[in-house]
């Protein structure tokens, strides 16, 4: 019996050449309700580990934090993600059924994953429009790119992520003009019209003013529940005013895990972090 | 006003009408006008534009990717050559029994080296639709081999230059050997006819004219209508931001390959309409010095603007044709102090130059009101 299944198996395209599949055709397996499965992960530079042993799990629609003194491997963790380094050893998975390490970054990011990075990185030559054009979802091949048109309902959905992220007004500006902490929204603005199931987003209020970052919170946290959202930060008022669950990194590994008041008050994390 | 229409895609329009004119004109003035009469272009003149526009496709070919997608290779001038050497082959089985040698089938360098037999890659050039095709395909396979490898290794910047450059100076020794079969340092020469019309009449010279002029506004078009459509916004944002690219989705490898292999099909094409005008094909078309020429004339005009990459190339050879004719010995000098005066006082190229002029001026309009 379990052979017939497994030559049923034998007939499924996806289960046979997945080269063949579009990485945003594949479907993601999120039944047990976590979306990210981060398991046994090492990685080192020049004997230096970066991350040591490191498991995390995201739940479908969650907003994370992670948080960590310098070098506590969050930016790291992060390009292990999206396929910009590779880990030594360990796993990770998107839903149950994706392993993210047989990937590269362009295919990890139409499987869904989007990153923002520490710098704000967005196309300074070009409009905010078309910044967001750039990053819609869709056909990323290279004939496709030169053959398509922009149709109503792609413009209206561009207007309507420009209206949320506050740039509608900018809209037809090169985006290098834009202050600092636009562009950071243009960049997050960008993440959003990828449609990714889970977004990464690295330092979203550094240099920042107060009422910027009062803004920036109010975006995140409208975009979790249709978003796995994991923000990688340093400035702890903002985490505060942000987080339902905080992950603490420590030398690669995981310190504490739970609501904001429970890593708070624990002793470790505070000797290591918060308490300075 | 001029300055603004330079700016928009009118300027296109514009350039091309000027093209066809200038071509009507002068494929008319030559043939048909009496070569006492005072608006006369003489068949001298005519193969002189012809070679510039020649050199205008190939400068659009190096704005394509160095402009748009941020690679400066330092090795275009190999497919050109390359292009050239395809057409030259043709060119020459097409000589015939009329070589020095009167041999029907080989070249004269071949019986000179005392081959009895043509060698298996000349086969087929006799053909001038096999030539035709060859002519994109070569320079094109060589571009994708080469960005094949460069592109998935990530090889970028100024190292990828120089490997162009090294690229191009390996062809240039190989083609140097007489063994390689291209017929040496001389290259490949004394050619009669094209598609079995004398290279030497008046006709041909403006029908090669002609022809270049049309496979400038065809590459023109074509470079447009990849620089206007979203491959082109996509390859903007590799040069500005390779990185952020990937993170959104792109194979950006992808996108680098296939821009880069269409540019390298132009700049063969290039090749092969010069060769037929200038007469001569030789390995010292593939020195280094010569693609950093072109660079300079994209420089020059104005970079990932396209018609300053046009602009570029017709005013840095006709200074070239005027130094050479006039003060042979200055013409290094003086194409170093161009290249340098552009780079001071218009580091965006004289198209650049008139549209940050404008920009001031509006900028001023919009200060007083």
């Amino acid at each position: 019996m379990s052979n017939l299944t497994g030559l049923q198996n034998l007939t499924r395209r996806d289960q046979i050449f997945k080269f063949l599949i579009n990485p945003n055709e594949l479907e993601i397996d999120t039944s047990k309700g976590d979306i990210l499965y981060i398991e046994d992960l090492s990685v080192s530079f020049d004997g230096f580990k970066a991350i040591d042993n490191l498991n995390l799990y995201l739940r479908e629609g969650e907003l994370r934090c992670i948080i960590g003194p310098n070098g506590a491997g969050k930016t790291t963790l992060m390009d292990i993600i999206t396929g910009k380094t590779r880990p030594d050893s360990g796993s990770v998975y998107l839903g149950q059924n994706i392993n993210l390490l047989e990937y590269n970054e362009s295919e990890i990011a139409q499987l869904g994953i989007g990153r923002k990075f520490q710098k704000p990185t967005v196309f300074e030559q070009q409009s905010v429009f078309e910044n967001l054009e750039l990053s819609m979802a869709g056909n990323k091949h290279v004939w496709h790119t030169l053959t398509t048109q922009l149709c109503g309902e792609e413009i209206d959905r561009c207007d309507e992520i420009l209206q949320q992220a506050g740039l509608i007004e900018m809209k037809q500006l090169p985006a290098g003009l834009l202050s600092h902490g636009q562009k950071q929204w243009l960049e997050i603005a960008m993440l959003v019209m990828q449609q990714p199931k889970v977004l990464l987003v690295d330092e979203p209020v550094s240099g920042m003013t107060h009422q910027e970052m009062e803004k920036t919170a109010e975006l995140l946290n409208s975009l979790a529940g249709k978003h796995t959202v994991v923000v990688v930060e340093h400035d702890i008022d903002f985490v505060r005013s942000i987080a339902s669950q905080v992950t603490v990194l420590h030398q690669g590994r995981v310190l504490a895990e739970g609501s904001m008041e429970q890593v708070q008050s624990n002793p470790a994390v505070v000797e290591v972090y918060l308490g300075e | 006003m001029i300055r603004k229409i330079l700016q928009n895609h009118l300027h296109g329009r514009i350039f091309l009408c000027l093209l066809l004119i200038l071509t009507l004109y002068v494929a008319f003035a030559n043939l048909l006008l009496p070569s006492d009469h005072l608006l006369y272009v003489s068949t001298y003149t005519v193969t002189l534009l012809g070679k510039y526009l020649t050199y205008a496709l190939l400068a659009i070919a190096v704005d394509l990717v160095w402009g748009y997608l941020g690679i400066l290779s330092l090795g275009h001038g190999a497919f050109f050559a390359l292009g050239g050497y395809v057409m030259g082959m043709y060119l020459m089985r097409q000589v015939g029994d009329r070589g020095v040698y009167g041999n029907p089938l080989l070249a004269d360098f071949m019986v000179f080296l005392n081959w009895d037999s043509l060698p298996w890659f000349w086969l087929g050039f006799d053909q001038f639709w096999f030539a035709a095709i060859m002519i994109m395909l070569v320079p094109g396979t060589l571009a994708f081999v080469f960005g094949w490898f460069a592109f998935r290794s990530r090889v970028t910047g100024v190292y990828l230059s120089i490997m162009t450059q090294a690229m191009t100076y390996a062809l240039m020794l190989a083609f140097f050997r007489n063994e390689m079969g291209f017929g040496g340092n001389n290259g490949l020469t004394d050619f009669k006819d094209l598609l079995g019309f004398s290279l030497q009449s008046d006709s041909m010279r403006v029908g090669l004219f002609v022809s270049s002029a049309l496979a400038l506004a065809l590459g023109y078009w074509s470079c447009r209508a990849i620089v206007n459509s979203k491959l082109g916004r996509v390859s903007v944002a590799i040069r500005d931001s390779e990185d952020r690219v990937r993170f959104l989705g792109y194979q950006v490898d992808h996108f680098k390959l296939w821009v880069f292999t269409f540019s390298a099909v132009l700049a063969g094409i290039a090749g092969a309409l010069y060769v037929p005008q200038v007469g001569i094909i030789n390995p010292s078309e593939f020195s280094p010095i010569n693609s950093i020429e072109i660079v300079v004339w994209v420089a020059v005009g104005g970079r990932a603007t396209l018609l300053g990459a046009i602009l570029g190339a017709l005013m840095v050879n006709y200074a070239k044709t005027y130094f050479t004719g006039a003060f042979p010995e200055i013409w290094l000098f003086a194409l170093g102090g161009l290249f340098i005066a552009v780079t001071l006082f218009a580091p965006r190229g004289v198209l650049g130059f008139f549209q940050r002029q404008d920009n001031r001026k509006s900028a001023n309009q919009v200060g007083t009101e």
